[in-house]
This record gives structure tokens, sequence and C-alpha cells, in this order.
């Protein structure tokens, strides 16, 4: 339960009076409290150093070590104090926690050492408090990256593969980790070296070599050797198009991979040849067919494969290029501003370089990143004057923003990216503290499910409801008194979505079918429910004057008393679905309905009791001294 | 472009005067013989009370937010707000709009130690919501349906709109003799008294502090 609730649980029990004289039933016995009810002052001893508490301060939070019984196994009973083993400088904050109903995160220790003191005395991360939750969270995920890339590093490629892995798979892991074979390796290295050759090529071929004897004009290289540029080129594209189907053929899903940036490279890189070699020699299209050529250089990108530096640098202007978009944005704007201005102070000027605004933008461009290159110079002095203010404005828009841009992208990049974590990790901590809420809920079912809320003067209550804390069983005791008051019981979710399920399907086969549901999730059920249904099937001579709750699925018949006297017994829901017919002797489905004295409940109807025979029900007791006939449902 | 939506964010509106209300409202309670004349519980108790609810509300009292928060915690699978709502005016006897340890502790002197009759008149407040010394049907309703809310969705069996209006009419048909449509205070108590049940229950808190 969450901050110091175990505080007001008191008073909560001492406003249940308000609901005495509404309830219908009598009220539950209220737990014993053994414990004297005075404070006393603890000791807590933690390698040394001393700390003391009030006990009431250590029982606000009883879902912790120090709040329940599990601190009795640290006593120590010649010292008379509880002695931990653990870091005394850690525990000054545990215990501030208690007492201030804050956790705070001390920033100079460790996170590491910080969580698994938390763990050890039984406290959750979640709930430190907002001062400290960034500090905590910031160091909690580098932290975490360490670690990841530590662990990435080491499974990166080193581990052998299963020695079952296929040709595909090996070669996959050839590719993506060179250095795990030397056959990868060396592949590897004649890629880099043809990648290396290829553009080398490129840019040769466009060199001016000596002409060919007898002729006057330089020809570049790659006329004049075109045999061999050809046949190099040829090579080169022949190995990237074997490594290209090599790794479509390896690679575990061929469309992801088909989709990669490096796929489309190597695509792009290796299709001017084939279109080359498809295209005829005509004079229109060998002009397109030149431009493909331009796009042989983009077999330097291939370089990245090998560069981790360049992947790098990729990811970078990925990710700010919404940055760069605004800027470029920006500067779009003050170059069409200028041009135009440019352009109309100029028009007068005969002569004049500018002819258009767009002829213009060529101009503002080159004057305003300071390159001056004077082949468009403004001639009137409205426009010298204007030139001017466009130089001056270029540097100020664009020397001086671009340190303070680049390290407000930066900036912005980090909070957003912190404001989108901070904003899905509020969804997790909301998630978890409502876990932490159902497993309230949850607590008080699953002890009305062990039988807790017997009357246990037989002596042999179940372990697990003995060891309760006291702040549960009185907890447990309000929800019960509740429940009297209102005539209903409490359920979970998925009880109650059976219930909605088997009222609004009024007919005997859908309900039929409703209870095989049912059963699918009884039989799905964990299994120490139904450890617990045999337990309990083995005692169900037990009498109903008693009384017990059972839950909705529980298989447990309970005798009758008084009046007409049904066999026990339990058959298989399996085999008794068919019989529809109704039989004293032999009933089929073990699911009990209320017992429902006429005289003491007439609001609690059964919805369609009468008329519809065998609805599913819970046996319970109304009261603990009456008894009642036991109505028994059958399918 | 969310990016340049951030840099224009205003900084946030948290007005000063939350926090000035905050630190303005400091309740000191009565000296610790006072309360004692005035309750039934002796010195060590009123400590160990007050430490925790001086623990859990530094200010020295409660308003009805936190009232509402810390009573729904205990109901976790329901909505108790409302019926946090009629406990709130119930404890503050001053009609502050905040319960000080005083109210806290007197209320409960008088259900944990009070007389049968002082604790049936302490309910029968409850239920008078608008204090006038008669419980009429509505109020009645509205503290049935405050309680069943409280029971949340998930329950068995089902339960159904006109639960809480038939759990009134038994209230009624039991509580009002003279069938004039309201209960006061005199017919509650007799009618209290005169069932076993009640009587039987009124024994089970004695024991929570």
């Amino acid at each position: 339960m969450a901050a110091g609730v175990a505080t007001w649980l008191p008073f909560a029990r001492a406003a249940a009076v308000g609901w005495l004289p509404l309830a219908q039933k009598t009220m539950p016995k209220p737990p014993v409290d053994k414990k004297s009810r005075s404070d006393e002052i603890l000791f807590v001893n933690v390698s040394g150093l001393r700390f003391q508490t009030w006990k009431n301060t250590l029982d606000r939070y009883p879902d912790t070590l120090l709040g329940s019984s599990e601190k009795e196994f640290f006593y120590n009973e010649e010292t008379q104090e509880y002695f931990f083993d653990r870091d005394p400088e850690m525990f000054r904050h545990i215990l501030n926690f208690f007492r201030t109903g804050k956790l705070h995160y001390p920033r100079h220790e460790c996170i590491q050492a910080f969580e698994e003191e938390l763990a050890f005395y039984g406290i959750i991360p979640e709930i430190i408090g907002d001062c400290c939750m960034e500090e905590y969270r910031d160091r909690k995920k580098e932290n975490q990256e360490r670690l990841a890339e530590d662990t990435e590093a080491e499974n990166a490629g080193d581990a052998p593969l299963p020695p079952g892995a296929t040709l595909r798979e090996r070669l996959w892991r050839a590719f993506e980790n060179p250095h795990t074979s030397t056959m990868a390796l060396v592949f590897y290295y004649v890629t880099g070296f043809f990648i290396a050759v290829s553009v080398i090529a490129n840019v040769v071929e466009t060199v001016p070599c000596r002409p060919v004897k007898g002729s006057i004009k330089d020809l570049p290289c790659g006329e004049k050797f075109s045999v061999a540029f050809f046949c190099m080129d040829t090579a080169c594209v022949l190995i990237f198009s074997f490594e290209y189907l090599m790794r479509l053929y390896a690679a575990p899903s061929r469309c992801d991979f088909a989709r990669s940036v490096m796929s489309v490279i190597d695509v792009v890189a290796i299709l001017p040849f084939y279109i080359g070699l498809v295209m005829p020699e005509n004079e229109e299209v060998s002009g397109a067919f030149v431009t493909l050529r331009v796009f042989r250089v983009f077999r330097i990108f291939k370089f990245s494969r090998h560069s981790q530096g360049l992947r790098i640098l990729g990811c970078t202007l990925q990710s700010c290029a919404s940055e760069l978009g605004f800027l470029l944005f920006s500067l779009t704007m003050a170059v069409i501003i200028f041009a135009t201005v440019m352009f109309y102070a100029e028009k007068g000027t005969s002569g004049t370089n500018f002819t258009s605004i767009p002829a213009s933008f060529w101009y503002t461009i080159v004057t305003m990143t300071t390159l001056g290159y004077g082949d468009m110079v403004p001639d009137s002095i409205a426009g010298k004057i204007f030139g001017s203010i466009c130089s001056l404005s270029g540097v100020l828009v664009i020397a001086l923003p671009v340190p303070v841009i680049v390290s407000n992208f930066s900036r912005i990049y980090h909070q957003n990216q912190r404001a989108d974590k901070m904003r899905a990790q509020q969804k997790v901590r909301q998630a978890r503290i409502r876990m932490a809420k159902k497993g309230a809920t949850n607590a008080y079912l699953q002890h009305k499910e062990d039988g807790g809320l017997q009357d246990n003067d037989s002596g042999s209550t179940a372990l697990c409801v003995k060891n309760r804390s006291a702040f549960e069983h009185q907890h447990h005791h309000l929800l019960h008194c509740l429940e009297k008051t209102t005539n209903h019981e409490f359920t979970d979710e998925v009880t109650y979505s059976e219930m909605c399920m088997t009222d609004s399907v009024g007919l005997r086969t859908s309900r039929s079918t409703s209870l095989s549901s049912q059963q699918g999730s009884t039989t799905s059920c964990c299994s120490r429910r139904a450890k617990r249904r045999a337990i309990r099937l083995a005692n169900s001579t037990v009498s109903v004057s008693r009384g017990s709750v059972q839950e909705l699925d529980t298989l447990h018949v309970t005798k009758m008393t008084a009046g007409t006297q049904y066999p026990q017994r339990r058959s298989s829901l399996n085999a008794r679905t068919e019989d529809l017919k109704l039989n004293c002797d032999d009933y089929t489905a073990a699911i009990i309905s209320i017992p429902t004295p006429p005289a003491n409940t007439p609001d609690e109807s059964l919805p369609n009791s009468p008329a519809i025979p065998g609805i599913l029900r819970n046996s319970r007791s109304n009261t603990y001294n009456t008894q009642e006939s036991v109505k028994v449902s059958y399918l | 472009m969310s990016s340049t939506h951030s840099l224009s964010c205003s900084s946030s509106t948290d007005s000063v005067e939350d926090e000035l209300e905050l630190s303005a409202v400091r309740h000191r309670p009565e000296g610790l013989d006072q309360l004692e004349a005035l309750t039934r519980f002796n010195r060590k108790e009123l400590q160990i009370l007050y430490r925790g609810f001086k623990n859990e509300c530094p200010s020295g009292v409660v308003n009805e937010d936190t009232f509402k928060d810390i009573y729904s915690q205990f109901f976790p699978q329901g909505d108790a707000s409302k019926y946090a709502h009629f406990l709130f005016n119930a404890f503050d006897t001053d009609k502050d709009g905040s319960v000080s340890f005083e109210d806290f502790v007197m209320g409960l002197s008088i259900l944990l130690r009070g007389s049968v009759q002082d604790k049936l008149n302490w309910a029968f407040n409850l239920y008078d919501i608008n204090k006038d010394g008669y419980i009429t049907k509505e109020e009645m309703l509205d503290i049935m349906k405050a309680i069943y809310d409280m029971m949340g969705k998930c329950t068995y069996p089902i339960l159904r709109e006109d639960a809480p209006r038939q759990h009134v009419e038994l209230f009624f048909q039991k509580m009002d003799k003279n069938k004039d449509g309201v209960v006061t205070i005199d017919e509650f108590i007799d009618c209290c008294q005169n069932d076993e049940n009640i009587m039987r229950s009124m024994q089970l808190f004695e024991n929570v502090i």
C-alpha cells in the first residue's frame, strides 16, 4: 500500500461504525490484536552505525522489510537490536524514506549499489520523489546503455555459431562480422580493394592523357585506354554484383535487407553499368546514359560498411534532419528577400547581370557566404548599398548562428528525447503503481480464497493466513465489513466478466458453453488453486453452519444440514455437460448456488432464479449460526 | 518540427498563491492535558495518534482532497470519494473545511470509546447530510449509493442499479416507525437498540486503537 496508509487504518476502521446500522448481515469478528498498542523505540544497527526510530515509523510501510515481520530475522537478542550487515550510508536514505514518506536518490552514490539496497529493503525505486527522479533515471539509462554496449561488444560476433548452422546463416555471419573467419576477412579486404580501384578508375579516366600519335587534342585517359577501363569496370561490377547477390541470399529477412540503405547503395552502384549494357548506342539516349555514370561515384559510399565513423555520421545527419531543414529554410528566406531587392535595385542598369530574380539568387548566395566570386557585381548605387547590406547580413545570418544553432539543436534534440522518455516512463510508472494497487485488492481476494475469513475456532488455519501482518488482517476485516454491509462480495475482473456473460445469455446451451469456457478458465488457473481445491474436497464434510467462502470455480460441494440430503459427489464436468436431465441423485456440475433464505435478503434476488434452473452461483454462508438449504445447480 | 514548439513553450503557470496557501496553514493542537480531558484516550494513546497524524499531515490539518485520497486507498476497487466526503463532513464538526487534530481525535474518541448512545448519535449525524435532525429518503439514498460505490464494479452478485434504493427501502421499513417518510434521532436510536445484530456489532471496533 502507498505511503503511510497504515497510520490511517485505525481511523478508517473506526469510521466503519457508520455502516453498522445499515448492515443487513452481522459484521465479522475483528482480528485479535495481540500486540500492545504502546509505541516503542527500536534500535537498528547497520554495520556499527546505530539508528533509533519509533516502531510506528517503520510500520508505516508494511510491505517493506523493516515494516513487516521480516525484520525479526535480523533481531539480535543479546544486544536487543536489529542488526543489518549493509551499507550504513545508504541506510540513512532508506530510514529517511520511512520518516518522511519521500525517497531521495543520493547523487554521489552508484546507481547499482542504491538499487541493490532498495531491493534488499523491499522498496521499489518507482517511488523516488520527483525531485530526484530525473537524475535517477538519467543515471540509470547511462548505466544500462554502458552495460548494453559491453554485452553487445561481447556478443557481437565472437560467440561461435551453433553447430547446426546452415550455410545461409554462416554466410550472413561472415558478411556481418568479417573478423570471425579468415575467409570472411579476405573477402572483406578484397571488396574494399575493389571499391577503391573502381573509384580511382572513375577519377583517373577523366584525366587528360597524352594524345595518340598524330592527333593534337588531349584525350582523357578513359577514351585512350577505353578497353582497359572497360575491363576494369566490368570486373569491379561483377564482383559487386556477386557480393550483392550473396548478401541477398544470406540475409535472414530478404525484404528488410532489400530495403536497407546499404543495399540501395549497392544497387545504385552497379545499376548504371547494366543499364549501359542494355541501352543501345543512341545519340539522345547516351546523354542520359552519361548522367547515369555519375551514379558510379556512389560506390564510394560502399566504404561505410568498412568504416564505423561514416555510419555514425550518417546517423547523426539523419537524426538532425529536421534541424538542418529549418536552417535551410531560414537561409532560403533570406536569399529570396535579398535577391528580390537586388533585382529591383539593378533593374535600371543597362547590361546588368541581374536579369531575373532567380539569376540574383546566385549573387545573393555567393555574397552571403562571403565567397564573393565577382562574376556578378552590382553597378547602381542602390545596388551597391543593398549589396553591402546583403554581405553584412550574410555574415550575421550564416556565420554567427551556426555555432549557436548547432549547440541549440543538440540541446533540443536531447530535450525532446528526454521528454519522450519521460512520457513513456510516466506511463510505465503509473502502470506499476496501478499494479501495486491491484495487488492490494488481489491480496484480499487471495485472502478470501485461502479461507482466511473462516472463523478459526478450528485450530487449523493455513500458515499463509497466520503469517499476514496485523495491518493486513485489519484491512481485510474492514473490507469484509463493507461486504457484509452491502451484501455483495468483491470479485476479480475475470469472474466478473464471466458472470456478465452467463447473466446475459439465458439459454441452457449457452450456459453450458459458458460453463465449459469457465471450465477452461478453471483449468488454466494456477496450479495452487487446483491443489487447494483438492484439499478442500478431502474435507468436504465441513458443515455449512460454520460457513466458508469459496470462489466461483471451486468444485466443492457442501453438505446440507436439515432438510433434504444430497449425496456428495464430485463428477467431472466433461462427462456430464451433455446430461441435461434433472436428477436428484446425481448432479452434474459441482458448482454450488447461494443458499438464500428468503427472510433475510429479499433484495439479493437471483436474477433468473425460479424460471431457469441451474444458475451458476457461489456458495457462501449468510450467518454464522443459522443453517440454510443448499440449492445445487446442474446443467 | 516539434523542437520549435518545445522552445517556444511558456514556463509553467504554477501560481505563487498556491505556494503561499500551503505554507500559511499551520495548526497547532490544544495541549495534551486539554485533549486528555476532552477525549477518552490516555496520554500515551494521544501521543501515538498525534505522531502518526503529524507525520502524514505536517501542516496539522487535513483538507477534503487529502482526506479523500487517504480514504480511497483502503478501497482500491471502488470509488470512495463520495463516502469520504460525507465522512469528512461528519468529522469536521466546526465546519471550517479542514479536519484538525482535535476534530480527528474527538471523532475517534466517540467511535472507539463512546457509549452505544454516542456511537448511534454519531452515525445519525453522518446520515443526516443537512444536519436538520431528520434523515430523509434522499439523504439515505445518497449515503447508500456512496457506500455501494466503494464496492466497485466487480462484485458478486452483480450490483444492480436499484440495489441501493432497495437497501434504503429496507432501512426505512425497519427504522421509520410512524411511516412519515423521515427517520428522527429517537426512532433511529430506539430501533437500533432493539436490534440485536447492531448492538452486537457495536462492540467490534473497541480495540482498534
